[in-house]
């Protein structure tokens, strides 16, 4: 499988193009790293590649053919910020358990404790709250992942243990990965190949 | 060393009472609220009718034991009109304070959700009634469906919904751009499973908030056209009713046939205030574990 960007381009509203002429591949399995200066659009290529912007010109496939609009994302983006990816009224346990649930393995490699489950959002830290979004969007259904920036507030224990989940669970599920960061030795040393953002 | 004794039983004295966390004391609150209202209305089924019936031996007696409130230029006594009129206006008020929110609700909801077509036409709805002065839509909605307390609920109840439905249809808007939001839709959810589960909740505020505001505005609006000739017939014991008549007859000097009522009034309206801001306390996150 196949995910490509065909001639992208995009702005905000009537604003300058962010992005002009892109294409991009990604393919199964593989890691693949996107780097670039604050303001280039990398957020936005991965809203865009993800479902959550539509792009005005250009396309994004997976093998040929277009992702549908209704039903579970195979490509799922993992946020930035974890404070506004989750539900401040509903539990923790309900948030995780949204598009599938996942088993204790992947919870006890992520370092989720049980205890979290029955806790509100506003009573985790950022780096807590991370590890919920990233077991969500590892459901058997995602084909690839889009993580934006998804470890830079987290010290690197934690980082190197999340990355390392991560990893496997893309490698047992031949998932693709884009890895959006700004650090460059991250990117170094986890990625196939890199895209450099203008 | 008995100075010691004397000050650790103290402090032991002060232990025995039981110390009640914001939790607690909120449901406490609530609990205390709805008694007075369920007394209110527990006390007009148990009040016989016989009480306020003309007597003209009895009128115009200042309070007393036999009669709390007084009684009126007819004889009637007043505490028993003032419990009977209170239930009478508690009920008027809940229905239609509480079909006005989910009207607004409803609107407000669809208007966020449901495509452009739909919102031009909630927010021009709520141009069209914003831009009459809504007494006067009141009685003419109350009027056509023929008066009583079926006419001023009706009447209340399509002409207060407006500015609720505003908040909560720029509240939806920018829920439905919320992060969360977008996610649970490429987790594969249908609109229907978000507004209920993602959206509604956040709306409790808004509902209760509603809900707490409109009741006065009902039972004064069912007391200002009552007052009109256009809402309950004038022997019925509504608050409103017993307001407008007591106001002819102050300058009598009979106070008491506007304080006691009034001030009734008043503890009911601040009992339900009560009951919808602790409810909303109880059940935000950010504030129901402290």
């Amino acid at each position: 499988m196949q995910l490509e960007a065909r001639n992208l381009s995009f702005r905000y509203g009537k604003g300058p193009l962010i992005i002009n002429n892109l294409n991009l591949e990604l393919k199964s399995g593989e890691i693949l790293g996107l780097s670039g200066p604050s303001g280039c659009g990398k957020t936005t290529l991965a809203k865009i590649l993800s479902g959550y912007e539509l792009p005005q010109g250009g396309s994004v496939k997976i093998d040929g053919k277009s992702i549908p609009s209704k039903g579970f994302n195979p490509v799922q983006l993992i946020f930035q910020h974890p404070e506004k990816a989750v539900n401040p009224r509903w539990q923790m346990k309900k948030t995780l358990n949204e598009g599938w649930s996942p088993d204790n393995e992947l919870l006890d490699s992520l370092g989720i404790e049980k205890a979290w489950l029955k806790r509100w959002p506003n009573e985790l830290s950022g780096g807590e709250l991370q590890r919920f979004c990233v077991a969500k969007a590892l459901s058997p259904k995602t084909r690839f992942l889009i993580a934006d920036e998804i470890t830079t507030m987290l010290d690197a224990i934690t980082q190197a243990q999340i990355w390392n989940v991560v990893l496997n669970k893309a490698r047992e599920n031949n998932i693709g990965v884009l890895v959006v960061s700004h650090d460059q030795h991250l990117i170094n040393r986890l990625c196939d190949r890199v895209f450099i953002g203008k | 060393m008995t100075e010691i004794l004397t000050v650790l039983s103290k402090k032991k004295f002060i232990n025995i009472l039981p110390k009640l966390n914001r939790r607690h004391s909120t449901l406490l609150r609530v609990t205390f609220s709805s008694l007075i209202l369920l007394c209110i209305i527990a006390a007009s089924m148990l009040l016989s009718n016989d009480r306020i019936a003309t007597n003209f031996d009895l009128k115009n007696l200042p309070p007393s034991m036999a009669h709390p409130f007084g009684t009126d230029w007819l004889g009637r006594d007043m505490f028993t009109r003032t419990i009977k009129g209170l239930s009478l206006s508690i009920y008027i008020g809940i229905i239609a304070s509480l079909s006005s929110v989910i009207i607004a609700l409803i609107l407000g909801m669809g208007a966020a959700t449901l495509g452009k077509a739909f919102d031009t036409f909630v927010t021009w709805l709520v141009d069209l009634f914003l831009g009459m002065p809504h007494l006067v839509a009141l009685i003419l909605i109350a009027f056509t469906v023929g008066g009583g307390a079926k006419g001023v609920i009706i009447g209340v109840a399509c002409t207060h919904w407006t500015s609720l439905t505003r908040v909560i249809r720029a509240e939806v808007l920018q829920l439905r751009s919320a992060e969360f939001v977008q996610i649970s839709r490429q987790m594969g959810k249908k609109p229907l499973w978000i507004a209920i589960h993602h959206i509604l909740p956040h709306l409790v505020p808004q509902f209760f908030i509603g809900f707490v505001l409109l009741f006065p505005h009902a039972i004064l609006h069912e007391a200002s056209i009552t007052f009109l000739g256009f809402g309950l017939s004038p022997h019925k014991p509504a608050i409103g009713v017993i307001l407008s008549e007591s106001m002819k007859y102050l300058s009598t000097g009979m106070w008491w046939l506007a304080f006691f009522p009034g001030l009734l009034l008043f503890v009911t309206v601040r009992a339900f205030d009560s009951i919808g801001e602790n409810l909303r306390l109880l059940f935000d996150p950010h504030n129901a574990h402290e």
